[in-house]
């Protein structure tokens, strides 16, 4: 008996561990994977391919600043709109709704994540452009429209429209860690500023800056997801690989690029600089998502230090 | 004196008043947006649906068609993304609960947590390099794995958290009493978890069965219904994204239909997985 | 909820990996039926490419397969550079592109690559304008200052000197381009190449040219191209005609070669076939661009499907072979209705030669 039970843990240990070894196998292999398709390239423009402003794959030029600029600018788009918005709602549900009602709210607001972005595409497409070409273009233009952001012509497809649906798409994300970050902090603090006679706003402002790193985290986790969101932007943001100010204008970004243009790459070179631009979009995916991770685990152990200590 | 200290003290009142209505306002709004966006695919994709469109193969345009062969193709990628995802997945998340406290799994914690983040469409490509290519063909199989690639971390994390709330003195007695550890794991502490684990898996379903990009490249699409895993096999989502993007009105109100279906389909099972935790969280 | 018995945990792990080893063991035994494609079963061929014939090719392989219920030909149209890529990379049995592949991309295969044409095809200029149904006038230098930023308005002298009787909108014009490697875009530009030397030093001919950075959105597709102007006012793309058709979208006249400006239709897509059919070269690879000869419509092109010349599965080929004969002698009767031109009776008669030359083991499939 206890024989086959040595015998049966080694085994069960061994299919477990092998699996467990596989999530780290997976990951090695993407970038082993990707990064030998991308040598070609790599040695070809070295660092300069970051840089580089034209993306010309008739020439065999390639630059993926374009590309980098448009995946940057959306996503902050997308955390300008949401960051106040998910952080209202999660002080709502942490802080003042009752229990009753924050559950059902909550789990709508989950809802959101659970649409597939596809669908944001044909919601956005058919929906959201013609919004935005039809009223709110037309009203930023009047209003703010002294701001180069809002100048020049208006489509409906271009950056805000991406900057819009990526927004949306993170509000959940964003909204659920929050709540577990204020829901982390522990009740006696707001007990103590309440009794000092702040009010509940104040003692709010005191609960957020005690979870600011969590709230950081909860941020960079959005920046993670919009960064690499693929079908939604590649339906409305038009594809365009360029730099300008106007937000109306059309752009394109790394996933968006990969999703139209890499099933077409016939070329080595092109194929190439196409894994090439994918390898910079993985790392700094990887990149953000560990940083938010270390984050939210900081503000982890200094609420479980405060609640020990 | 006392005066600026009412005004001061009615200031704190009006700021923390409005600053707690516009929370309030953050949570409606977003709330509506749901509301509206669910309305509109609803309005839209009802008056597309038919049997004749749940069971049909895709037509010339002008022709009429349905999306019956896509509804398979999800299905099928889904649950092969199910039988490679699902094993592996719990696996590693016993790994993880059970012998995890070491170097070796916060390791695996952490690339399973950033490889869940890793964008859908990198998985794409590297299924296609490693899969299609070799292959010689874009197939089900392809994008079923592609989709398991997704779900195994999801479910392994979900279920590391779910061994996790299983209570410390469950396993100890049986431990006490010299069962070994993978008895104890087997018949004792995946059992205690098992339902917590199924919504899990139920979850991640769920969400790679609204997944595109990364069966763009690897399960492309077809015109037929295909039960080859060998074969390109088309899907709700590819298929929706098709008929989006193109000119015709007719496939506009196809994708919407399928919109609905798709929809309709992960909120169901959001909302049940929901409402079967309900008692326990 | 319930708690689960350990039982049924081992019950459903079993369930689960029993199924896996199925699914994995069946998928190969499959695998292995449909590809050889044998034995009377179904053979199933895959097409890839050009999204300019994706209406014709659709029709096609849907009505062959109601002739030869034993074929099944899935067509994807992703774009005529997937195409060359499929064939390329054998993940299609056949490719599909408006452009000819090049000495270079031909050399790469290793093995002969023939060139069938299927249907001649017309590039027009769709445009979404407020009021403006009829068909204005275009010629090669606008159409080119347009997608070069240097036309910007709609209402600019040069699209009023050519269209005098037009109301244009005082409105910034928005061209849609093709984001994709396409054979269409391939046409268009070869087409403005040969009309103006400013667009070929900047922008050049290519399935996927430069672009000048600022003008216009990229959408995928002919579709894609269709769905934008579609959706966005006062915007201007060029699709194959059978798209503006079918979305009662206007064409506009654009002027050839002898000067005037002529509507893309099926005589005009034909006159211009007709000056070069004697001039065909052997492999058929042919641009008829700015074609000569009066009523000619100048953005017209040939469209084909790419085949191995020696298929690697005798029962693939014959049916591949069986599909191609059907499509350029029977299927023609469906071509014009969607707006394409049949080839001429001279290029046709190469065709067959071309199609009767494909073998399997060196032994030539149709017989």
């Amino acid at each position: 008996m206890a024989n086959t039970g040595t015998k049966g843990d080694k085994v069960f240990h061994a299919v477990v561990f092998a699996a467990a070894l596989s999530i780290i196998l997976i990951v090695a292999a993407v970038i082993a994977v990707m990064f030998q398709s991308a040598i070609p390239s790599m040695e070809r423009f070295g660092i300069g391919f970051l840089f580089g402003r034209e993306w010309k794959p008739a020439q065999e030029e390639f630059g993926a600043l374009p590309f980098i600029f448009g995946t940057v600018t959306s996503s902050v788009i997308a955390l300008i709109l949401s960051i106040p918005v998910s952080l209202g709602i999660a002080i709502f549900l942490v802080e003042q709704a009752p229990k009753k009602l924050a559950r059902p709210i909550a789990f709508m607001v989950e809802l959101l994540a659970a649409i597939p972005s596809v669908v944001y595409g044909l919601w956005g497409i058919f929906v959201l452009a013609p919004l935005i070409r039809e009223y709110i273009g037309p009203f930023l233009q009047t209003y703010v429209g002294f701001l180069p952001i809002f100048q020049g012509r208006i489509t409906g497809i271009g950056m805000l429209t991406a900057g819009i649906i990526l927004a949306l798409m993170i509000t959940p994300i964003i909204t659920s860690v929050v709540r577990d970050v204020l829901e982390a902090v522990p009740h006696t603090q707001r007990e103590a500023a309440l009794a000092l006679g702040a009010t509940k706003w104040e003692t709010t402002m005191i609960v957020l800056g005690n979870a600011s790193s969590g709230i950081a985290g909860a941020v960079v986790l959005g920046l993670g997801r919009a960064v690499g969101e693929t079908m939604a932007v590649t339906m409305v943001i038009g594809n365009s690989p360029q730099i300008v100010a106007s937000l109306f204008e059309p752009a394109n970004t790394i996933a968006s690029l990969l999703a139209a243009n890499f099933a077409e790459a016939t070329d080595e070179m092109y194929l190439s600089a196409l894994i090439e631009i994918g390898l910079v979009l993985f790392l700094v995916t990887f990149i953000i998502n560990a940083f938010a991770k270390l984050l939210i685990l900081s503000v982890a152990s200094k609420t479980n230090a405060a609640k020990q200590g | 004196m006392s005066e600026t200290a009412t005004t001061f003290e009615r200031k704190r009142r009006g700021i923390n008043l409005l600053m707690t209505s516009l929370t309030a306002v953050c949570a409606v709004f977003t709330i509506a947006v749901l509301v509206a966006i669910l309305g509109y695919i609803g309005v839209r994709g009802i008056s597309s649906l038919s049997i004749e469109f749940l069971t049909d193969t895709p037509k010339p345009v002008g022709e009429g068609g349905g999306i019956g062969n896509s509804i398979l193709g999800s299905a099928i990628m889904t649950l092969l993304a199910a039988f490679i995802g699902l094993p592996v997945g719990i696996a590693a998340g016993v790994y993880l609960a059970e012998f995890g406290k070491n170097w070796f799994g916060n390791t695996v914690r952490f690339v399973a947590d950033t490889l869940i983040g890793v964008p859908s469409i990198i998985i794409g490509i590297f299924v296609y390099t490693l899969v299609v290519l070799p292959m010689g063909r874009q197939s089900g199989f392809a994008g079923g794995l592609a989709l398991a690639i997704i779900m195994i971390p999801i479910v392994a994390r979900t279920t590391e958290e779910m061994i996790g709330l299983v209570p410390h003195s469950m396993r100890e007695g049986a431990l006490a009493l010299g069962a070994p550890q993978w008895r104890v794991t087997w018949n004792i502490v995946l059992p205690a978890a098992a339902s917590g684990i199924a919504t899990g898996a139920m979850l991640a379903i769920a969400r790679v069965t609204g997944e595109t990009a990364p069966l763009l490249f690897t399960a492309l699409n077809s015109r037929f219904y295909n039960y080859y895993l060998d074969q390109p096999m088309s899907s709700l989502t590819v298929q929706i994204f098709n008929y989006a993007t193109g000119p015709f009105e007719v496939e506009h109100a196809m994708a919407w239909a399928a919109t609905l279906l798709l929809v309709t389909l992960i909120l169901v099972i959001n909302i049940l997985v929901r409402f079967f935790t309900r008692k326990r969280f | 909820m319930r708690k689960f018995k350990s039982s049924e945990i081992t019950a459903i792990f079993a369930l689960l990996m029993l199924a896996a080893v199925i699914v994995g063991c069946s998928g190969q035994k499959f695998g292995e039926s449909s590809g050889s494609g044998g034995g009377g079963g179904t053979i199933r061929l895959q097409g890839t490419g050009a999204s300019f014939p994706k209406p014709i090719y659709d029709k096609w392989v849907s009505e062959f397969g109601k002739i030869k219920p034993s074929v099944r030909i899935d067509y994807q149209s992703t774009g005529s550079g997937a195409g060359q890529k499929a064939l390329l990379s054998k993940t299609s049995d056949f490719g599909a592109s408006d452009d000819p592949m090049t000495d270079a991309a031909m050399a790469e295969a290793g093995t002969p690559i023939l060139h069938i044409p299927t249907v001649l095809g017309a590039v027009v200029l769709t445009y979404n304008l407020d009021g403006v149904t009829q068909p204005i006038n275009l010629s090669p230098q606008v159409i080119a200052d347009i997608y070069l930023g240097n036309i910007k308005r709609w209402s600019d002298e040069r699209l009023k000197a050519d269209n005098p009787e037009i109301q244009f909108p005082d409105a910034d014009i928005l061209p849609v381009y093709r984001a994709d490697s396409s054979g269409t875009s391939a046409v268009f530009t070869d087409f403005l190449s040969k009309t103006n030397t400013e667009w070929a030093e900047k922008v050049g001919t290519n399935k996927q040219p430069s672009w000048i950075t600022g003008v216009g959105v990229g959408a995928k597709g002919n579709d894609g191209v269709m769905g934008q102007v579609k959706q966005t006012p006062n915007s201007i793309g060029y699709v194959e005609l059978t798209f503006a058709k079918a979305n009662n979208l206007p064409a506009a006249k654009v002027k050839n070669k002898a000067g005037e400006f002529v509507e893309a239709s099926l005589t005009s897509v034909s006159e211009a076939a007709a000056g070069s059919v004697s001039s065909m070269p052997d492999d058929l690879r042919a641009q008829i661009t700015n074609a000569e000869g009066k009523g000619a419509y100048p953005i017209a092109s040939y469209t084909y499907i790419l085949v191995y010349k020696e298929q690697a599965d005798e029962a693939r080929g014959k049916a591949l072979v069986d599909f191609l004969f059907w499509a350029v002698t029977d299927g023609e009767k469906y071509v014009e209705d969607l707006h394409y031109a049949p080839l001429p009776k001279e290029v046709m008669e190469k065709v067959a030669v071309k199609i009767d030359s494909i073998s399997s083991g060196g032994e030539p499939l149709r017989r």
